[in-house]
């Protein structure tokens, strides 16, 4: 009842496809079964094709996504070019477990594409910065469950981008409609090597 | 007493200069001459072992040494300092960089790195600055492309193609400015780098007076296991037979 993860809600998920990735979350804040915003978006992105999503306590989603955004942005200036997914993971998963001992109760995830070689990279987190490395798609948040199951039954590799949009759609809506904490819109990024498309999805206010 | 000399040592003369750097460039200027060159398919750092007698063991001194796997670093001037100075950079790598990111700082960030630790001593209490200029030589993986830098005392930095410190800097890079183009291969390189020593050294070049490293491509015998997705390490020490084999074709 008290757990930290799941006072305010919210779920994410992420999926590889034929050289494209796409990354999606749901829109709710709560506070335990009283819903409180119906536009807290969950998905960060770090330069042209890299996104984090932060499912867990909102506090913490928000004083991450700050951290990472500071984090990055000297990274940038130091480096003069873009993080890669795999060096912003390794980035996360340093800075969660720098608070090994009082950790922020979030489930992150990362996807994007290496800027230079397009390869897509999706990856997920403990909340002390544990890396699953994962081949096909990743979840997180409070409908974790419901994501994994619709996830093992929907997904299938070297889907299109327009192919992966659906399947991510299908799997978060129908996985949120089954969690009382997450839900009230959703919001997914489809990530290809010449563009990023963002959709808002309409879901079931209830 | 301690904080009797604990303001720096190194402070504006009234004509505005840093008198303490420039004596650190002198004696720089009266160290062993170090050659850098960079080409299209990797760096060489070459440099004399120098012995001041035939009774000292030269074969396991190094005067080059390794950073992280695709950097190496060399210096002209006080060879304790150097050893400070590599310690230093090696740990840097890793807190710095390394812990953070799991993969090693590109060249660039590494030299900004080793600069900052030079610099802060100019500005520090009861310090001396570091009484060398180092050449570091590397792989950045990001650009797919070999860099070279040198380093002073001040904690300024310079990007180079190719260049030399030491006592006969002046005349070896009159002589890399002849001999280097942008389509040089390694083993050019490296024939110019003896060249260029065979100039400065008094004695024969034999492979037991000099300290050769390339940075090149991966060396996957020398990363000591398989099976991995680990490259192997570009920093490559030439062995005193490969100098040998160069000198011969000299």
């Amino acid at each position: 009842m008290s757990d930290p993860f799941s006072l305010n809600g919210g779920s994410a998920v992420a999926m590889v496809g034929k050289d494209c990735v796409a990354i999606a979350s749901d829109l709710r804040l709560g506070n335990q079964s009283l819903g409180l915003s119906n536009n807290f978006e969950k998905i960060f992105q770090f330069g042209d094709k890299t996104f984090l999503g932060l499912t867990g306590l909102a506090t913490d989603v928000i004083t991450l996504s700050e951290v990472f955004r500071f984090k990055h942005n000297l990274y940038k200036l130091r480096e003069e070019r873009d993080i890669e997914p795999k060096t912003l993971a390794n980035l996360v998963s340093s800075t969660l477990y720098e608070k090994r001992f009082g950790p922020y109760f979030v489930s992150p995830l990362v996807a994007g594409l290496d800027p230079k070689s397009n390869v897509p990279f999706i990856c997920g987190f403990d909340s002390i910065g544990c890396i699953d490395f994962a081949k096909d798609f990743i979840v997180g948040g409070t409908a974790s469950d419901q994501l994994y199951g619709l996830c093992e039954s929907l997904y299938e590799p070297s889907l299109e981008p327009e192919d992966l949009f659906e399947t991510i759609s299908q799997v978060l809506l129908n996985a949120v409609d089954r969690d009382a904490l997450s839900g009230w819109g959703a919001v997914v990024y489809i990530v290809t090597k010449d563009k990023i498309i963002r959709r808002v999805l309409k879901t079931r206010q209830d | 007493m301690a904080d009797r000399y604990s303001f720096s040592l190194t402070t504006f003369s009234p004509s505005g200069k840093l008198v303490q750097i420039e004596y650190a460039l002198n004696a720089i200027k009266q160290g062993v001459t170090v050659i850098g060159i960079k080409s299209a398919n990797g760096v060489v750092l070459a440099t004399e072992k120098k012995a001041s007698s035939n009774l000292l063991k030269t074969e396991n001194t190094s005067k080059i040494e390794l950073i992280t796997p695709d950097i190496g670093m060399t210096y002209s001037g006080m060879g304790p300092d150097f050893r400070v100075l590599v310690d230093k950079a090696r740990k840097l790598a890793h807190t710095n960089y390394k812990r953070i990111y799991n993969e090693y700082p590109p060249v660039k960030i590494m030299v900004q790195e080793i600069a900052k630790v030079m610099q802060e001593s100019t500005q520090s209490g009861g310090i001396r600055p570091f009484g060398v200029s180092l050449l570091v030589g590397g792989y950045d993986a990001h650009s797919d492309r070999f860099q070279l830098y040198q380093v002073d005392p001040s904690g300024s930095y310079f990007p180079w193609k190719a260049t030399a410190i030491g006592k006969t800097s002046v005349s070896a890079k009159t002589f890399l400015e002849k001999r280097w183009n942008e389509n040089l291969e390694l083993e050019d390189a490296i024939h110019v780098s003896l060249l260029a020593l065979k100039e400065s050294v008094d004695g024969e070049l034999t492979g037991d007076n000099l300290d050769i490293v390339v940075v090149s491509d991966p060396q996957e015998h020398l990363l000591g296991f398989k099976g991995t997705s680990v490259e192997g390490p570009r920093f490559k020490k030439l062995s005193s037979e490969e100098i040998n084999d160069r000198l011969d074709s000299l």
